[in-house]
């Protein structure tokens, strides 16, 4: 289906968020939309989808003047968006989700749906588990999920948000491998994404917005220095790697063992020495969570034991993790990180150290700019958390943690972020490196995994192998093991480093030993 | 006692927990939408009264459960226009209505107080009354309490196994999810209210037509029986079939208070007539034990196998309510 957008227009206040975009989109075309954060291209993606309303502008689909006055509407129409968070019902069946909105009669059939869905997603290659519960699955289930069910329901253009964020790279190529057959079929797919390599990778067009207007379209073969100037009207370099010079051992973990739900590790040894960074590699939902909430003591462990430089802290609370310099940062920002209705000056209150009962207000407004200033965060100290933009949340999330902690411990910090917000970030983070604090973080990103850690740690199944060093290893290798690969058979060897870090052996999802990767 | 009382006892259990039993479901209606309707107690008292007052002055059974019905709606459509509409707090709202008509039950029933009015009779069903033991409790009874057996199977039904129903459970779990897939969240929100508030309702005659019949004003006893039933809805995890089965384990207990009472002499009778409501608040702590976190701790020190064994029962015991109940939603 052809998509022709003319002259859309959107404000929201001052703000111009799409500021006259005209654009057109040829059946069977995966066009790439790509800008940085708060370009406009969710906006222009909402209206498209019948989300919001547009102020003005005209919407066409193959020359058919449409409206949108809903998203029931706009799939309808043929048109379905899948979200970076998947707009679906975690605490349901499978199939009961599927049912949701899609037209039939008062008694659902359910067998006949779930057969046909079943079906459906066959065709593309990928098995859904329709007894499941829809929270038990990862992100990157519940994306292919909806994206089956938004095709089920005849959906002939599909809005993909930041599809990539939070899956693996298994799951990212099984997704791209359909988005490629899809348009084969004639659909239209519009890729909405920060992220380079994969427009290049995916897209046969290029659309890039700036502050509401789209600068510029581009053909492959893609240039990246010339679509980073498009999007940032500059050049932006990825700087130089940064190694430490690791000392003290902060954290030890030894024979450790943590279980929530279906996902469940043992037998984890592995010493953090200060100013080291580990990466935690793996499909979303492998244990790499696990472990963090293990370390930050918010998941009790079910065997082994954790000490933070020299003390014992097996199944303390999270309060004493706290106490004695352990960060922790949960991946959803303002479910679990930020308060959403608390300014960002109220937020570095809440943080500091208590002086009598009355809020001190300018002391907030103070701390606040400096910090601003300090983290370079795009906002006044007035500004509730859920007004800044994705990577001005995330900046302030990384400014709340106070200098001076041992161990942070990061849920896919970078998520949703733009390229330069990554680098700004890093680079704040080795600065804390280089005061003597240690990181172990989760990523869905290979590349930043590669550039950033000292050592990997790759999660599957519930089975840990390496730490592998991060200089020495390749994108194929990691991706290699993340697949369930082991490092022998792999396309080169890895180097492992202390012998005594892992030790070797895993236990799997069902309690069965299995070959622990390295060791064995 | 013997084995004819204690069934006859069972039955009586059944009839007289048969209202909160209607209620429970009523308010689950509005709580799986998204709405807390906290009216319920005010809305029995002033639904057993004007129901009553209807019943003595027309003489129609029929008209007085339709007034109670009736008079529910009204009362939930207050706090449904309030907090869909209006955005105000279901909590402020539902509060204030439920006292305000609480005392309006009281000052305008006063000149009926103690009128002999009609009431529900029973009606046993023919052939299924002659069943041993389960003839008894099930089918030896009043219209309202075969209303309460059908409505728990098909209340159940509607909410897991129709289309409409998983349109509610989504409106009421993650309604910007359900307006995506073309729910109109504030019609539903509307509709299950007002259905509920009628459920309510219908609770109050069948306390003043039938179980408790007549109007005693504030010897009733019928205040505080709204408010066990918002414990109900929660013991019950907003499904029917549980809330049902909170709602006779309280009948349940009340019963065994007055039946103890002479055994257990040395124990005031105002402790045995209020045990019922403190022994719910326990028994809803003991249902989500799951959720404290000293829990976790002490099973992650049990052996494995009995760990997995007891984890597995806390986590179906445990209760997660609907995930925007209270919330108001807007369409950004």
């Amino acid at each position: 289906m052809e998509v022709r957008l003319t002259d859309i227009r959107k404000h929201f206040g001052p703000v111009r968020a799409n500021d006259g975009i005209t654009l057109t989109v040829a059946a069977g075309t995966i066009q790439g939309i790509l800008g940085e954060n708060g370009a406009g291209k969710s906006t222009l993606m909402k209206i498209l989808s019948g989300f919001q309303p547009a102020d003005s502008g005209i919407i066409e689909l193959d020359g058919r003047l449409v409206r949108m006055r809903s998203p029931a509407d706009a799939i309808r129409h043929g048109v379905g968006m899948l979200h970076q968070d998947p707009l679906d019902f975690p605490p349901m069946k499978v199939v009961d989700n599927l049912l949701i909105g899609a037209p039939g009669r008062i008694v659902p059939r359910r067998r006949e749906a779930a057969e046909a869905v079943a079906a459906l997603a066959a065709s593309f290659g990928l098995a859904l588990d329709l007894k499941a519960e829809v929270g038990s699955l990862t992100v990157g289930e519940r994306q292919q999920l909806e994206l089956i069910r938004l095709l089920w329901l005849g959906a002939r253009v599909l809005i993909l948000d930041e599809p990539t964020t939070g899956i693996s790279a298994d799951q990212r190529g099984e997704l791209f491998d359909t988005l490629r057959r899809l348009a084969a079929q004639g659909k239209t797919v519009l890729f909405v994404s920060h992220k380079l390599e994969e427009v290049q990778e995916l897209c046969m067009r290029v659309a890039v917005l700036r502050q509401g207007r789209l600068v510029g379209e581009a053909l492959p073969p893609f240039r990246v220095d010339n679509l980073v100037n498009m999007m940032f009207e500059r050049e932006v370099s990825l700087g130089d790697r940064y190694a430490c010079a690791p000392g003290k051992t902060v954290l030890r973990l030894s024979g450790l063992g943590a279980e929530h739900g279906r996902i469940r590790f043992e037998g984890l040894n592995l010493e953090v020495k200060e100013g080291e960074t580990i990466g935690l590699a793996g499909m979303e939902g492998s244990g790499q969570s696990l472990l963090l909430q293990t370390c930050a003591g918010l998941a009790p462990p079910i065997s082994g034991r954790v000490q933070l430089v020299g003390a014992d802290l097996t199944g303390k609370t999270y309060r004493q993790f706290k106490r004695r310099g352990v960060a922790y940062v949960p991946a959803t920002r303002l479910e679990e990180g930020l308060i959403p209705g608390l300014s960002l000056a109220e937020h570095f209150l809440l943080t500091e150290k208590k002086s009598g009962i009355f809020i001190n207000k300018e002391r907030g407004r103070r701390i606040a700019d400096e910090r601003i200033a300090q983290f370079n965060i795009k906002g006044t100290p007035a500004n509730t958390v859920e007004s800044l933009s994705g990577g001005n949340q995330q900046r302030a999330l990384l400014a709340l943690v106070k200098p001076g902690s041992k161990l942070l411990l990061l849920e896919q910090p970078t998520r949703g972020l733009d390229v330069e917000s990554v680098i700004y970030l890093w680079s704040k983070l080795k600065e804390r490196c280089r005061g003597r604090e240690a990181i172990i973080f989760t990523s869905s990103d290979l590349d930043e995994l590669l550039r950033y850690s000292d050592r990997i740690l790759v999660f599957f199944a519930g089975r840990i192998s390496g730490p592998f060093q991060a200089a020495s290893t390749t994108v194929e290798e990691l991706g290699h093991l993340i697949g369930g690969g082991s490092a022998s058979d792999g396309t080169g060897p890895c180097v492992a480093v202390d012998g005594a870090a892992v030790g070797g052996a895993g236990t799997d999802v069902a309690g069965t030993p299995v070959a622990g990767g390295l060791y064995d | 006692m013997d084995g004819t009382t204690l069934v006859i006892g069972l039955a009586g259990v059944l009839a007289t927990a048969s209202p909160i039993v209607v209620a429970t479901i009523g308010e689950t209606f509005a709580e799986r939408a998204g709405v807390i309707n906290l009216s319920v107690n005010g809305t029995i008292l002033l639904s057993a009264m004007g129901s009553f007052v209807v019943a003595l002055n027309t003489g129609s059974l029929f008209l007085g459960f339709l007034a109670g019905a009736f008079v529910g709606a009204v009362v939930a459509l207050i706090v449904a226009f309030g907090s869909i509409t209006l955005r105000q707090s279901q909590v402020a709202i539902g509060f204030v209505l439920t006292l305000f008509c609480r005392d309006l039950a009281y000052f305008l029933g006063n000149p009926f107080m103690g009128e002999k009015g009609p009431m529900l009779p029973v009606r046993p069903i023919p052939l299924l009354e002659d069943i041993p033991i389960l003839g008894t409790m099930f089918f030896k009874q009043d219209v309202m309490t075969y209303f309460s057996f059908v409505l728990i199977v098909v209340a159940w039904w509607w909410i897991f196994r129709t289309r409409p129903g998983l349109v509610l459970r989504a409106v009421g779990e993650r309604p910007e999810a359900a307006f995506a897939r073309g729910a109109r969240v504030s019609v539903v929100r509307y509709v299950y209210t007002t259905l509920g508030g009628a459920l309510v309702g219908l609770a109050g005659p069948m306390f003043s037509l039938g179980v408790k019949a007549g109007w005693k004003g504030t010897i009733s006893g019928l205040d505080g029986l709204g408010w066990i039933v918002l414990a109900i809805v929660i013991f019950g995890a907003w499904n029917p079939v549980r809330g049902a089965l909170g709602a006779y384990l309280f009948g349940l207990l009340q019963w065994l208070s007055v039946v103890l009472q002479p055994h257990l002499q040395s124990i005031p009778s105002q402790v045995l007539q209020v045990a019922p409501f403190p022994l719910m608040i326990l028994t809803l702590l003991f249902v989500n034990v799951g959720n404290a976190e000293w829990v976790e701790r002490v099973l992650a020190a049990l052996p494995e196998p009995v760990r997995r064994v007891v984890a597995k029962a806390i986590r179906a015991l445990r209760v997660v309510q609907p995930r925007s109940l209270g919330i108001p939603f807007e369409r950004d």
